[in-house]
């Protein structure tokens, strides 16, 4: 069996243009069929989280329901505001869904493969920034979302519209913060080269003991994984961040004055967009389209030819589940507490982990030895004195129940006292007295009426 | 465009992809600043100026400059024009440029100036590019883009580039402290003042009647009635025009057969 060979920017500028036209054309398809896929998904696993069937009638078990809801959504009357600025209110559909498709256009599937007699990498193409290809699609992605609010020339979108502008700004900073880590530790920006990063884990000297440390960066920079999956739901306007869309709240959000074809766009875009996230998620985070470390040690094979694709795929199907179950499970967040969470919170704890990890690699690459645990003790006790002599915050008395009555001030509403006794209802003995003759078999408790709590 | 044109002169040659790309996004470039200009809604005149930065972006993805172009669209597209598009948004969808002068002799002024600008620009650059001689992208890019690029960001203009980030965080700390309000404790209403001010005369502590109750539609628009007959403007919303059906809406529209 041959090893996996992993593709260098070289390898796709040699890609003769039939084969870049292919994979063009296999990418697009891929999307559209995880779509549908991931809408029929994501209905069934939220059903059997509620136990409700879900959708069952098209198809086998109902999996092409999303395939008719597709083919129905553009043969339906298209409703265009009278106060719809025209030429935007096109323009955005557009706008959303062609960001989302050309995302996908670094995203790595698999190794280096023979296709058509072709040596050809299976992904689209790499740049060396081509991470940051992708921030800037999402980026002007928001365009689309902000036009649609603003075009549709009503109250609820505009509101929507400005609320997911602001979300999805302030999130999409988390969001390249936590890549920071990844570029610093696989040196590279090109998703390729991350994914090659992540092949295996380097023996590190730790006290003289030879330790491998994890090759996938989610192990190896958990602060940073975890948070780029927070502010990646945040990112895609999905629950519990899905307040541009917040039906309680906006209707529908940016798309309510949106119908047929346009509206089918929007929520193409979506859906690629949840993709789109969770393909990133696994090429910088979980080793890419690799095999999960114990599979290569038994089957060698794992990692060669078109196998690469099924590992890619499971990868993005958990992360997708993770999408779901979290919409299955969580309350929606009320809209200043989420903003606070993105700037007080997930921003300053991303740069107190760049700047850790930082200092930790100039101490690993320049220090000496006798420096290097020299600076870790200091650090480590540092770390220990602020947290011990962190003055703690005053404890609020606990007041008793008579007390707070009486700390309340003049004028508040009546409340019962505490030991009072409800005498059981006159009327309500009355009714359970007639209604004792009723009874049919079993001790008849008539007789007693009076112990019967109402 | 001075110092590509400098660098391509110094590879000796300009391939067709490249040039082609030049007079197409350039061409757009020109078309999206026009655009920007003469637009009558701010909206518009913003998203003609995204497409200008969009097409700026490109011209240094195509220099062999991707880390920038990527930067550019991310920060200056994504982000900036991002906020002048909310602030847009904000003040209203209607507010179109008003004809009307305010400032005398404004425009006159402003052409001036603008001439000015732009010659102060040119020369300064002119003056700054004369004695350097072109290196070519291929020496310029020789440890990598983002390498070279980060190596004389953090070396040789670290001073420059940390002197504008005070001047950006100043700019921004100067806003809050203009727009923020404190607000103090006594300020705050508690429940039992929230509660005198419902109950205070002149205020209806109940809920509103909700609209159609009573009535025989379910309209938003029909005023509910109140137990004694009268209709209760007070529970339907001020934004919706009160209004009668005309005479053709009131016709059948003949789809019952």
């Amino acid at each position: 069996m041959i090893l996996a060979e992993d593709p260098t920017l070289q390898t796709f500028e040699n890609d003769v243009w039939w084969i870049v036209l292919i994979k063009l054309l296999g990418v697009f398809v891929v999307l559209l069929l995880l779509t549908l896929f991931t809408i029929n998904y994501e209905r069934k696993v939220v059903a059997r989280m509620a136990v409700r069937p879900g959708p069952n009638q098209v198809g086998p078990k109902g999996w092409l329901q999303s395939l008719t809801d597709g083919v129905k959504l553009p043969f339906k009357e298209e409703i265009i505001p009278k106060t719809a600025d025209k030429v935007v209110y096109f323009i955005a559909p557009v706008i959303s869904a062609m960001c989302a498709f050309t995302a996908f256009a670094v995203i790595p599937f698999g190794p280096v493969v023979t296709m058509f007699g072709q040596r050809t990498a299976l992904q689209l193409t790499d740049v060396p920034v081509s991470v940051l290809i992708v921030l800037a699609c999402a980026s002007i992605g928001i365009y689309g979302i902000v036009l649609a609010g603003w075009a549709s020339g009503s109250t609820y979108p505009l509101l929507g519209g400005l609320r997911s502008s602001a979300q999805m700004i302030s999130y999409e900073v988390a969001m390249g913060l936590s890549f920071v880590a990844v570029f610093m530790t696989a040196g590279s920006m090109s998703t390729s080269e991350i994914v090659k990063a992540q092949a295996g884990g380097d023996p590190q000297e730790i006290f003289g003991m030879e330790v491998t440390a994890p090759s996938w960066y989610a192990v190896l920079l958990l602060p940073s994984f975890v948070i780029y999956c927070i502010s990646a739901v945040g990112e895609t306007n999905r629950a519990p961040f899905d307040l541009p869309e917040a039906e309680s709240e906006l209707v529908g959000g940016f798309h309510t004055e949106y119908s047929s074809f346009k509206f089918a766009l929007f929520f193409l875009a979506e859906y690629i967009n949840m993709i789109t996230v969770s393909a990133i998620c696994t090429t910088l985070f979980l080793g890419g389209w690799r095999a999960p470390a114990p599979i290569t040690t038994i089957w060698a094979g794992a990692n060669s030819g078109y196998w690469p694709l099924m590992w890619w795929l499971v990868k993005v199907l958990i992360l997708l589940f993770g999408f779901i179950w979290l919409r299955a499970t969580l309350p929606r967040l009320r809209y200043d507490q989420f903003m606070r969470f993105g700037w007080k919170v997930l921003i300053p704890v991303n740069l107190v982990w760049i700047l850790f990890l930082a200092g930790v690699r100039v101490i690993n690459d320049e220090a000496s030895r006798g420096t290097r645990i020299i600076l870790i003790v200091g650090i480590a006790t540092v770390v220990l004195l602020i947290a011990l002599l962190w003055p703690s915050a005053k404890k609020a008395p606990q007041l008793s129940v008579e007390e707070q009555i009486q700390a309340r001030p003049q004028g508040s509403f009546p409340v019962p006292p505490l030991d009072l006794q409800v005498p059981p209802s006159p009327r309500a003995r009355r009714a359970v007295a007639e209604r004792a003759p009723a009874t049919v078999g079993g001790d008849s408790r008539g007789d007693e009426p009076a112990d019967k709590e109402v | 465009m001075t110092a590509t044109v400098l660098a391509a002169e110094a590879a000796g040659r300009v391939s067709a992809g490249e040039a082609w790309a030049f007079w197409i996004l350039g061409a757009l470039a020109v078309v999206g600043a026009l655009g920007m200009v003469l637009a009558r809604n701010a909206v518009h005149s913003a998203l003609w100026l995204v497409v200008t930065m969009l097409c700026l972006g490109f011209f240094y993805v195509i220099n062999a400059a991707p880390f920038l172009g990527a930067v550019q669209i991310i920060v200056y597209t994504g982000a900036i024009m991002m906020l002048f598009l909310f602030v847009l948004m904000l003040v209203g969808r209607d507010a179109s440029d008003s004809l009307i002068e305010t400032l005398r002799g404004q425009r006159v002024v402003a052409v001036l100036l603008g001439l000015g600008f732009a010659g102060l620009v040119a020369t300064g650059l002119g003056r700054a590019l004369d004695g350097t001689t072109a290196v070519g992208l291929t020496e310029a890019n020789a440890p990598g883009n983002v390498q070279a690029i980060a190596g004389l960001l953090f070396s040789r203009y670290v001073l420059a580039f940390e002197i504008t980030s005070a001047l950006l965080i100043t700019a921004a700390v100067g806003a809050m402290v203009l727009a923020h309000v404190e607000r103090g404790k006594e300020d705050r209403s508690d429940q039992v003042e929230r509660m005198r001010q419902r109950f205070a005369p002149g205020s209806y502590p109940a809920p509103k009647a909700g609209p159609g109750v009573y009535a025989n539609t379910m309209s938003v628009a029909v005023p509910a009635r109140l137990p004694d007959g009268s209709q209760s403007e007070r529970s339907i919303s001020k934004i919706l025009p009160q209004r009668e059906l005309t005479a053709p809406e009131a016709a059948p529209k003949g789809t019952e057969k």
